[in-house]
């Protein structure tokens, strides 16, 4: 037992694994969506308020109900790629709507910057993580791994022909002798 | 069926599981854990098991016989949680791997070591007899002509027949490199053994999958003077050659028949060992089109463009080997040149336990590992994602491992 090498090495699902950092990412996303989605549903008027987006609070509230729904369906499924496009769909939106607000006054015009490039830096981040999760997914073209070391034998092949020379055929799978093989003396 | 065990009253807990929906549709559902049915059962705690060709059948549906809920998979190991009152030949905390043909130990075939015709577990007899003319074994996770059982891609596994149906493994050798006793490393074994191997043979084998490349390690072995390997995926044709095989490429090779009788002297291989099964793939000949067609219209359920070939090319008073799993009927069967040629012809799914003893020896002895297939390892939410990957032979994928 002594030469029983360790197994050798094998990948996780493509997408899985090494590759994990953009799953990671996601469920940052999934989090902070949950986050501003639960503010936007607590505190709309205040936000509206301070960003100069007076008389928009049901709006407010309904992106608060879709941000908790994909932050949920992030954390939730077992491929957030779809979801995460989606945000990317959400945070168009959102700047739409910030781009309304810049009609207030200089306080509330300097929030709204603010909140304008902390949305496009989450936007960047959002389709930094979907064409992450996309390219993770996107499988290696056939020849692309080397299974060249990968024999089963402790020896070269060469070495281990007839290795197992001890093994007696049981009688039910012997050939009959009439139709043995021919030695093969060469003269063909 | 995967769904007895939910007649059972007490207290089911749940599990997860790979279950069959239905063509290509697989998914990991929760459902009952299983419970012992009968006294000779065991629960086994899935500690390892893998996705093999066969079940590739299954998820194209090229095989008849599975309904919705049926549980996947019938290469497992585990360590066993529950033993019926009648089963005395395992205890708690044993570990053992799990032959995926269920075998009862006592029936004449089973005393004679055919163990994969066992004359008493399938409990699906009359379906099996319908299919086959004669009733053959049990197996795990493999439709209902076979008895319909759950199988092993799932958290627990119930083992009927388990005081027989079991090859008990010792502490200290990770599961990878004795999980394939439970099929393919067998299978291979046995395809070659069939071919009672000379020091003088060629051994041609179709299929660089798991079971061809099992067949190859075990020509070697065996002592074959020469072993050719037939594929067209560049990863499982350079996996052959690290084997000891010379290889064909069938995608670059258009005549792989006079290929192989230019590499023998216009003689033919001795030995022609089939690891491929009834979803041959041929690209543009005749004969495949017309197959696939007949397939499309079910007016035949498998298609024999390696069977066509074997026959033709193999040496007179040769053998063909055929693990390859076929399910129904073909056509096109060449029996003029099988029985003028004089071809013995070998098949059947693997008698599991006959091999294992032996094979087991020569793993722990270090003269093969067969570890050196697996390309993936994955929990069993991956498991409907990779037999997509392991169907299209994508991201390099050869052999699956599940960790439940
Ligand atoms: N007899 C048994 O007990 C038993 C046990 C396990 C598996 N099997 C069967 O063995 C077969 C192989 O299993 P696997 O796990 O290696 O499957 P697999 O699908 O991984 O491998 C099949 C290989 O055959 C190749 N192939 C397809 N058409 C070909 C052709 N025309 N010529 C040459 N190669 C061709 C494919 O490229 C593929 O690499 C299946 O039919 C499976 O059901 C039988
Ligand atoms: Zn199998
Ligand atoms: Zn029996």
């Amino acid at each position: 037992m002594s030469t029983m090498r360790h197994p050798y090495p094998t990948r996780p699902a493509p997408g899985r694994g090494a590759q994990a950092g953009h799953q990671e990412l996601a469920r940052g996303l999934g989090w902070f969506s949950i986050g501003l989605g639960l503010l936007e549903l607590a505190a709309p008027r205040g936000l509206c308020r301070t960003l100069g987006l007076e008389g928009r609070e049901t709006l407010v509230r309904s992106y608060g109900v879709r941000e908790v729904a994909t932050g949920v369906a992030i954390l939730m499924s077992h491929d957030p790629t779809p979801w995460i496009l989606g945000r990317v769909a959400g945070d168009a939106l959102d700047l739409a709507t910030l781009a309304q607000g810049f009609d207030g006054d200089r306080e509330q015009r300097a929030n709204l910057v603010a909140a304008t490039a902390a949305v496009a830096g989450v936007t960047v981040l959002d389709v930094v993580c979907a064409q992450g999760l996309m390219a993770d997914k996107r499988l290696s073209p056939p020849g692309r791994y080397d299974y060249r070391d990968r024999s089963g034998f402790p020896r070269p092949p060469r070495a281990m022909r007839g290795a197992a020379a001890d093994f007696e055929t049981p009688p039910d799978f012997r050939v009959p002798d009439a139709l043995r093989p021919w030695r093969d003396d060469g003269a063909a | 069926m995967g769904r007895t065990f939910r007649s059972a009253a007490g207290s089911l807990k749940p599990m997860k599981a790979l279950v069959w929906h239905g063509t290509t549709d697989i998914r990991c559902d929760t459902v009952f854990d299983p419970t012992i049915e009968d006294g000779r059962d065991a629960i086994i705690k899935v500690t390892s098991c893998a996705i093999c060709g066969s079940d590739l059948h299954l998820y194209d549906h090229f095989m008849p016989g599975m309904k919705a809920g049926d549980i996947m998979g019938h290469e497992t190991m585990g360590e066993v949680v529950e033993v019926g009152k009648d089963n005395t030949a395992l205890k708690v905390g044993d570990r053992i791997v799990v032959p995926f043909t269920i075998t009862c130990g006592q029936c004449p075939q089973c005393r004679r070591g055919n163990f994969s015709v066992c004359e008493r577990t399938n409990r699906n007899k009359p379906l099996g007899d319908a299919a086959f003319g004669h009733t053959t074994a049990g197996l795990f996770g493999y439709t209902h002509l076979t008895g319909g059982y759950a199988g092993g891609q799932a958290e627990y596994l119930r083992v009927p027949f388990a005081d027989s149906t079991h090859i008990k493994v010792p502490d200290g050798i990770p599961d990878e490199h004795l999980l394939f006793l439970s099929d393919i490393f067998p299978t291979g074994w046995q395809g070659a053994v069939q071919c009672d191997i000379q020091p003088e043979d060629t051994v041609a084998i179709w299929g660089c999958g798991a079971v061809g490349q099992m067949a190859i390690r075990s020509a070697i072995l065996l002592g074959a003077k020469r072993v050719i390997a037939i594929d067209r995926v560049p990863e499982r044709l350079e996996m052959a050659r690290a084997g000891g095989a010379e290889v064909l490429d069938y995608d670059a090779e258009p005549n792989i028949v006079a290929r192989l009788n230019d590499m023998t002297d216009g003689r033919g291989p001795e030995k022609c060992i089939d690891a491929v099964g009834l979803e041959a793939h041929a690209l543009g000949a005749v004969d495949a089109v017309y197959d696939r067609a007949k397939q499309a219209m079910m007016l035949e359920t498998d298609r024999a463009h390696v069977l066509r070939q074997m026959i033709m090319v193999c040496r007179p008073a040769g053998i063909l080997s055929v693990p390859g799993v076929y399910g129904g009927l073909i056509d096109k069967f060449p029996i003029g040149a099988l029985m003028n040629k004089g071809l013995t012809v070998r098949t059947g799914q693997t008698h599991v336990k006959r091999w294992t003893g032996d094979l087991l020896r020569r793993i722990e002895e270090g003269q093969i590992d067969p570890s050196f297939v697996i390309t993936h390892t994955i929990g069993l939410e991956d498991g409907p994602e990779m037999y997509r990957t392991f169907r299209d032979k994508q991201d390099g994928c050869i052999k699956v491992v599940i960790r439940p």
